[in-house]
């Protein structure tokens, strides 16, 4: 296997060394991507939600609050899902017609 | 870094395009993220239920395409303005 990355000189790591520290660095970079994106929608629904179902603060959140934040919550992720269903179908569409650009 | 902790150039020019892909994945998730908040706030008015109505939810598809087309048309107006001065 290695024959094929030609041999290695010294101070340059073996292939199979290389490799993995490519995946890992790779994994890394994906996990933080996933990571900012989770985060991102989080603070979103947190903040959206907040300003729709708690609109006068009390000393707790009631029930009528709770059961509101939850379905507000499925809401918005559904609306995450819509919007970007219908954002990348506007994207390739374009491509289509302007595959240039 | 270390000598015997560099990537080959192949793996480096690997790398650099995996990460551009990653970067243009971020963008379009915040591009995804600031529509949606744009569109709840427009088309979700009243308080949040079990499912959506029809017209939310046709609402938000809409939404995220006239916002484009405004974008588009936008730059349209502009360009036809600056042909006019010149």
């Amino acid at each position: 296997m290695s024959s094929l990355f030609g041999s290695s000189s010294s101070g340059v790591p073996s292939p199979p060394d290389m490799a993995t520290r490519k995946e890992a660095l790779m994994n890394a970079v994906r996990s933080e991507n996933a990571l900012a994106n989770a985060q991102e929608l989080m603070n979103k629904t947190n903040e959206k939600c907040y300003a729709k179902c708690v609109t006068k603060p009390s000393t707790s959140l009631s029930g009528s609050e709770e059961t509101c934040l939850s379905r507000c919550m499925d809401r918005y992720m559904e609306a995450f899902n819509i919007v970007s269903r219908s954002y990348i179908a506007r994207i390739s569409r374009e491509r289509l017609e302007r595959p240039s650009d | 870094m270390a000598d015997n902790m560099k990537f080959d150039e192949s793996t480096q020019k690997e790398l650099a395009k995996f990460v551009e892909t990653e970067q243009a994945q971020a963008r379009l998730h915040s591009t995804i993220h600031m529509m949606t908040g744009m569109c709840w706030d427009k088309c979700v008015t009243g308080t949040p239920s079990t499912r959506f109505s029809r017209s939310e939810e046709s609402c938000l598809a809409n939404c995220v395409d006239r916002f484009l087309d405004t974008s588009l048309f936008m730059v349209k107006k502009i360009e036809e303005q600056r042909s006019q001065l010149a």
